[in-house]
């Protein structure tokens, strides 16, 4: 297997959605292939960084603020039918 | 190696019995939906707008917009994806009014080879959140995503960080499942690239270990 080959795999193979002999592929490539070793695993904790360290969390006072501002809302809204 | 495990967000029955009560005039039930999913809304607005403001704006379009239209809610989605479609319409035009001069469409592929041709190629230290504060790291990953184009950061969050499937994601962005696996790929192998200049292992870690 070449390396473009692998790449173009990555994904299903991190999400665990390839048939099995596709994937002993991929894996009988990475006990040789340094890069593409380096690659997986970095990409795998680029993707367990993002999750595990949310940006953009919303600061619970103005958390509140929105939802009473979001129900006063709704409240004089009538739901379109 | 482990495979990625996606985040459960919801329960989808729950949803639909709080949707239903919500129809039928149930203003708390509408409220339980909103204590659910605003942090998810709010996230996704903000790596979609790249604003604060116009992040609260959208949340608060958003839900009102998902409240005025819950008759027209099918259950043919998960509640959840049905919003996000929502809420992603409403980021998405206000990132156009942002940048009036420039077209600004998920739709967009953006033609690069970054991250294809892989040129990092250290391994990371053991623990890169051990390297920097939490609030260094939070920047870091903040930057780097912003430097994505926005139709492949919209799929990268609503995909990884959202933990929603691939059919999931193509049906709240309106593109189909190639484009999403595509870009996909695409988004993870470039952040890959950019965060590696980070984390990767400086040369005598390894000698540290020895």
């Amino acid at each position: 297997m070449k390396c473009s080959k692998f790449l173009a795999e990555l994904n299903d193979f991190l999400d665990g959605s390839l048939d099995a002999s596709l994937k002993s592929e991929l894996e009988e490539h990475l006990t040789w292939c340094h890069n593409c070793h380096v690659v997986c695993n970095t990409t795998k904790k680029t993707i367990e960084i993002y999750r595990e360290n949310q940006v953009y969390e919303l600061p619970d006072a103005l958390r509140m603020k929105l939802q009473t501002a979001i129900i006063s809302k709704c409240k004089s809204s009538k739901p379109k039918h | 190696m482990g495979t990625i495990q996606t985040n459960v967000t919801g329960d989808t029955g729950e949803d639909l019995a709080l949707v239903q009560a919500a129809r039928e005039g149930d203003i708390g039930a509408f409220e339980q939906l909103l204590k659910r999913y605003d942090r998810n809304v709010f996230r996704i607005a903000n790596h979609i707008t790249q604003n604060r403001e116009d992040a609260e704006d959208v949340v608060q379009d958003a839900f009102l917009k998902a409240y005025q239209k819950l008759d027209q809610f099918q259950g043919n989605s998960k509640f959840y994806t049905w919003l996000v479609r929502i809420a992603v319409n409403e980021a998405l035009m206000k990132l156009r009014k942002r940048k009036a001069s420039k077209t600004v469409s998920i739709d967009e592929d953006v033609e690069t080879d970054e991250g294809f041709v892989p040129r990092e190629v250290t391994d990371w230290s053991p623990n890169p959140e051990q390297l920097y504060k939490q609030a260094e790291l939070g920047d870091i990953l903040e930057k780097t995503i912003q430097g994505l184009p926005a139709g492949f950061r919209t799929v990268f969050v609503l995909r990884d960080v959202e933990g929603l499937s691939t059919e999931e994601t193509a049906d709240a962005l309106g593109l189909s499942i190639p484009a999403v696996k595509s870009r996909l790929l695409r988004a993870r192998l470039q952040l890959r690239e950019r965060l590696s200049r980070y984390f990767k292992k400086k040369k005598n870690d390894g000698d540290k270990t020895q």
